[in-house]
């Protein structure tokens, strides 16, 4: 899949994380977080990474941004092989890729000011030195919509979107070209969602930003991705265009989770269909054989139980691993 | 678009928070009224051991037969020994001594504390495993035993019993500071700080150590008591600090002991010097805790406030 215009290549990543035992710590089983799952991300585009809770994405962020070391499979940033770097390369390389976090109140050190922790990834590079980052971070703090003045204050003095905002902040401080966004917006409320989103999408105009959007809110997603990957299990489900995607979902599992959006429409959303999932999402220390989404799908059959699905070609850009289409 | 809303919103006044150490000692002063006594045992203990040779009527060894055993009088205020040396004098210098161990001893105490601790917590995994089990070891020995053995070998001394002590309390209390490593290692701004790219040193000076500071200035506080108390044990022993150096706790074994009965003013002064010190210190060190760290509040021992806190880390590790 190596191609022009791709600014990531992710390529049959695999992230067991083992789980061990007895005071020996024998590893007894693997957490299969994420089962080699490949897409790519074009420059520029904004990839929506959606699916339920624990189904890979958050470690499939983390796996592209080496803070975990994978299991298996190749991260291509422009071409180089990330999982190959260590120490300083690998540190140095984290200039061009920055992470925005879940949760603004357990991602900012409270003991720094605000104007440290913008500050901090620009001395980390050598961008500036220690304590002459003032007239940048005070620009940066005008980019995200937060005043200069605030730069002497701590965290806890800010609220939960200006803290996200503050986040933002941090990974655009050394000007990366790559930035994954985990669930930036699900921890605060719906109208500061609004703000951060309209935030997010002016920066990546003005910055030319590629971002990978991980989240579980599918409007959201929509609202803001070129493109969507849904995952399940830690296995891909689909890919396609975002519209593609959400007028024409081909997947059983992706028809399930867009009939659970709810539509601002009483008149439309009393006469939809609502596909209701049943039971759990399986372990995935242990998961289904065949299909993972075999045990919850409606149109399960055989070769469900027996054979992993491939990913299908069903339209323009639009791939699908189900047996069933 | 929200920029204007977002800076209107904005009516409090920028105002700098008072600077970390001001803002504890102005929350100690308001909350903590035995705290406070203790904090002002311990000023008066410095001042006094700073300007001993000021405040001090004679010098610490000036020896007037004349007087010997004398009891308190105008001459003498706290009586005289049974070489005929001035007590007060003697109490005023031992004061010094008690400073300098108190404070170098907890100075390296923490020193030591708070490096094993780091190491051992933040880099986890085999490293802390074989820390570890080097801190236990250590733990299995009564530390009187090794004060004594250690002292034997490098001889009565200011220098050796501060190193003894500092380097054996560090690493006892090494326990408390890699429990507060390893309590503060999932949270996620540390990740942010390894995703920026930051350096192991630079997460561990910028990102661990000021939130692990809490528990470092309250082990500093603790262990200071402790330290004067075991100089003084040390010396009562003959192990410590050598005459006629006075040492509290020097000044309470030998001829205080022998003339006890004759002149009890002997051991009685350098024994409340001590308990007033040593119990001045803990009350600031417990108040310390409690303005620190909320969850370890009440409960815990006097001046083995950190020790006894070991059994619950253990058991834990």
């Amino acid at each position: 899949m190596a191609g022009n215009n791709h600014l990531i290549d992710v390529e049959n990543l695999v992230m067991y994380f083992p789980v061990t035992a007895g005071v020996l710590r024998r590893k007894v089983a693997d957490v299969k977080a994420v089962d080699d799952v490949s897409f790519f991300i074009k420059k520029g585009e904004t990839l929506g990474l959606v699916g339920e809770s624990g189904c890979g994405k958050t470690t499939t962020g983390r796996c592209i941004l080496q803070l975990y070391k994978a299991t298996a499979g190749k991260v291509l940033f422009e071409g180089k092989d990330l999982c190959t770097l260590h120490g300083e390369n690998l540190r140095r390389a984290r200039r061009n890729m920055q992470l925005i976090f879940q949760d603004p109140y357990a991602s900012l050190n409270p003991r720094m000011t605000a104007g440290d922790i913008v500050g901090e990834p620009m001395v980390v590079h050598g961008l500036v030195k220690s304590g002459e980052y003032k007239e940048q971070v005070a620009q940066l703090l005008r980019m995200v919509e937060l005043e200069p003045r605030m730069a002497v204050r701590y965290p806890h003095e800010f609220s939960g979107g200006q803290r996200q905002r503050l986040g933002i902040a941090r990974a655009l401080s050394v000007r990366p070209s790559f930035i994954v966004c985990d669930e930036p917006v699900s921890a605060l409320d719906v109208s500061i969602q609004a703000q951060v989103i309209s935030l997010l999408m002016r920066l990546r105009e003005e910055l030319h930003l590629t971002y990978l959007f991980i989240a579980h809110d599918l409007s959201v997603v929509r609202h803001i991705s070129d493109r969507v990957v849904v995952m399940y299990l830690g296995k891909l489900m689909e890919i396609a265009d975002s519209d593609e995607l959400y007028a024409n979902p081909v997947h059983p599992y992706t028809q399930a989770l867009l009939s659970a959006v709810p539509i601002p429409d009483p008149e439309v959303d009393r006469q939809r269909k609502r596909i209701l999932l049943t039971g759990d999402v399986p372990s995935p220390v242990n998961p289904p054989s065949g299909c993972h989404f075999h045990p919850r799908c409606q149109r399960t059959g055989d070769e469900c139980r027996e054979q992993e699905p491939e990913l299908k070609l069903v339209g323009n850009e639009h791939w699908v691993a189900c047996h069933r289409v | 678009m929200a920029s204007a809303s977002v800076a209107t919103t904005y009516t409090v006044q920028e105002k700098k928070r008072p600077p970390f150490l001001v803002d504890l000692f102005l929350r100690l002063v308001r909350e903590k009224p035995l705290g406070t006594v203790g904090g002002v045992v311990v000023i008066i203990l410095f001042l006094t051991g700073v300007f001993a040779d000021v405040l001090a009527p004679y010098g610490y060894n000036e020896i007037v037969l004349a007087d010997r055993l004398s009891p308190p009088s105008a001459r003498h205020i706290l009586g005289a020994d049974n070489l005929g040396r001035d007590l007060l004098s003697r109490i005023i210098y031992g004061a010094r001594i008690s400073m300098y161990v108190g404070l170098a001893g907890s100075a390296i105490d923490v020193a030591i504390a708070t490096f094993i601790g780091l190491i051992s917590g933040f880099f986890g995994g085999k490293t802390d495993i074989t820390i570890q089990r080097f801190v236990d070891a250590w733990l299995c020995f009564p530390s009187l035993f090794i004060y004594l053995t250690v002292m034997a070998i490098l001889g009565p001394g200011l220098i050796q019993v501060i190193m003894v002590l500092g380097v054996s309390s560090g690493i006892r209390s090494s326990r408390t500071v890699r429990s507060a490593v390893i309590g503060i290692k999932e949270n996620v701004y540390l990740e942010a700080a390894k995703a920026i790219g930051a350096q192991n040193r630079r997460i561990l000076t910028r990102h661990i150590l000021p939130n692990v500071m809490a528990p470092i200035i309250i082990i500093f506080t603790i262990a200071m008591g402790g330290m004067i108390l075991q100089e003084s044990t040390l010396s009562f022993l003959g192990f410590g600090i050598p005459p006629p150096i006075p040492s509290w706790g020097g000044m309470l074994s030998g001829s205080g002991r022998t003339y006890m009965l004759q002149a009890p003013w002997m051991a009685l002064w350098p024994g409340l010097a001590l308990a007033i010190v040593v119990y001045g210190i803990n009350m600031l060190g417990d108040a310390m805790r409690d303005l620190l760290d909320p969850r370890l509040r009440g409960g815990l021992g006097r001046y083995s406030g950190v020790k006894r806190k070991m059994p619950k880390q253990l058991s834990q590790a």
